[in-house]
């Protein structure tokens, strides 16, 4: 292994920001309150929750009452789902999404419809995008909830959000968007976009992990997520996780100074390491939208070569990246977003995410072009399908 | 990524006898029924012994690694021997392989048998007797 690992994953997670860190620091033994209790340790701790939720709810353009935090990305987008079904039961039964949403909502919509619910999954295109024609079609009056995510995580394509938000916004239903994967990437503004929930996980922007939040717009029907001691305004019980949320409000502050850098940044590393690859590799296929995606987001198809494998020998030469490859996963299956847009199984075998991040350099861009190119060539040789 | 035995990441790092055999005097080819992948084994075979061995995977690193593992144990066996040896044994001979992992070996298994059954299919017009292999995995 080379002796500077490059960590090309951040779509899976982030490092902390060292600012965050240091900002959480005080809050595990000096300011240590509950935020609950009246006494000055408590209100010491509350005014860090405030202050922190205050910081979110601007990076989104929400108002900070309109901030509940959660345990993170899945629990917000299973309080979004289950407790907008549950509170408009009354209204209808009916739910839209997507085939390519993160599982954090595909399986609470499956849970749902073992309740009764009925759930929708409108077609995507050869990029996973979503027509805004389709939701409007989809829409029936028994239909409460409409759920699209931000941007994919797997294949990068960012979705229509705005002209959704105006279609639901007029049919009086409410939306909901995952933005794990858009929080501190690309501006995320949620009057613009008329979303009435949103969902965010703070280890995805360089903040701690077992933190996250769902923003609830002012007026939403919405059943608790955790009934326990009244908290987050009766919402979700539980103490305030304060050295998370303080963290979380760090990098959101952080998030909002350094957003156009790190778009400036990142976008050309992206651009430069795909036409790398394309040039240097023939059958090499890009997934996800071509310039509607994720400013760090590199995902390919390697035809004739398996996922895993790919995965392996980068590892070894200290790169970390993902893939969405049958082998790989826990059931065997390939990724339902690959398949979604129309990869055939064996074409999904060979898929590779790079995802880059605010510390990645031109080196590093430089280092994945040198070095991949040769597992590819060295993989496709033992391959029984590549005939060149 | 599950976590791979030295054994397995030596034989996925360096892979024995890679390659395809023009003069091969049986060829075998399977695809794996659960996941998708796709293997394909060369004998050559002189005096009922398999004289030479060789490989080509589509596949996972333990795909690879039972690949390289299984033409490693036949290679210079007589066919009779080369049969007795079960997907088990290669796991065996690799220090294991995670349980997720073990129907890649079957694939090996089966891939080698494929091979001698063509092998006996083109000299006496017969197949290996028994031997079923694997419908290849439908494209979803
Ligand atoms: S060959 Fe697919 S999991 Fe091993």
């Amino acid at each position: 292994m080379s002796e500077k690992r490059i960590y090309l994953d951040h779509a899976a997670t982030t490092p902390e920001h060292p600012e965050v860190v240091s900002a959480m620091a005080p809050y595990f033994s000096e300011i240590f309150g509950n935020p609950s209790s009246i006494h000055s340790f408590g209100q010491e701790a509350r005014a860090a929750v405030e202050s922190a939720r205050e910081k979110i709810a601007a990076l989104i353009n929400a108002k900070k009452e309109e901030i509940v935090f959660t345990s993170g990305g899945t629990e917000a987008d299973n309080f979004a789902i289950k407790g907008v079904a549950f509170a408009n039961s009354k209204k209808g039964d009916h739910i839209i999404t997507t085939p390519i949403e993160h599982h954090a909502v595909t399986e609470p919509c499956q849970f749902m419809k073992t309740l009764g619910y009925r759930v929708t999954y409108l077609p995507v295109d050869q990029y996973g995008t979503v027509s805004p024609e389709d939701v409007k079609k989809a829409i029936t009056d028994k239909t409460i909830l409409v759920s699209v995510m931000h941007a994919n995580n797997e294949i990068g394509t960012i979705q229509p959000i705005e002209e959704i938000g105006k279609i639901t916004k007029e049919a009086g239903v409410y939306f909901h968007s995952d933005a794990v994967q858009t929080a501190g990437a690309i501006p995320v503004d949620v009057e613009k976009m008329s979303v009435d929930l949103l969902s965010i996980s703070a280890h995805k922007l360089y903040g701690p992990k077992g933190i996250g939040c769902l923003y609830i717009r002012k007026g939403t029907k919405i059943v608790p997520f955790m009934h326990g001691g009244g908290q987050e305004k009766n919402r979700r019980g539980s103490t305030e996780n304060v050295p998370g949320i303080v963290g979380f409000g760090k990098a959101a502050e952080l998030a909002i100074k350094e957003l156009d850098e790190r778009q400036q940044h990142l976008i050309p590393l992206r651009d430069r390491l795909i036409k790398g690859l394309q040039e240097k590799i023939d059958n090499a296929l890009l997934n996800g939208h071509p310039t509607k995606r994720l400013p760090n987001n590199v995902s390919m198809c390697f035809e004739f070569i398996e996922g895993e494998s790919m995965l392996l020998n980068l590892d070894m030469e200290g790169i970390a990246a993902s893939t969405g490859s049958a082998c790989s996963s826990a059931t065997l299956e390939p990724s339902h977003v690959l398949l979604s847009i129309g990869r055939p199984h064996a074409i999904a075998h060979g898929s590779i995410r790079f995802s880059l991040g605010r510390m990645t350099t031109d080196r590093d861009i430089d280092t994945v072009l040198d070095v991949f190119p040769k597992i590819v060539d060295k993989l496709r040789k033992m391959s029984p399908l590549y005939k060149k | 990524m599950p976590a791979y035995s030295e054994k397995v990441m030596d034989h996925f790092k360096n892979p024995r006898n890679v390659g395809e055999m023009p003069d091969a005097d049986g060829i075998g080819h399977i695809g794996n029924p659960v996941c998708g992948d796709i293997m394909e084994l060369y004998i050559k075979v002189k005096d009922n012994i398999l004289t030479d061995v060789k490989f080509k995977t589509f596949g996972c690193g333990a795909a690879i690694a039972t690949s390289s593992m299984i033409t490693e144990l036949v290679k210079g066996k007589s066919l009779d021997e080369a049969l007795k040896i079960s997907n088990r044994a290669v796991v065996q001979a690799l220090d294991g392989l995670p349980p997720a992992k073990l129907h890649c070996s079957v694939l090996a298994e089966d891939a080698l048998k494929s091979a001698i059954d063509d092998y006996l299919k083109k000299t006496t017009g017969k197949g290996l007797p028994g031997f079923k292999p694997h419908e290849e995995h439908p494209p979803k």
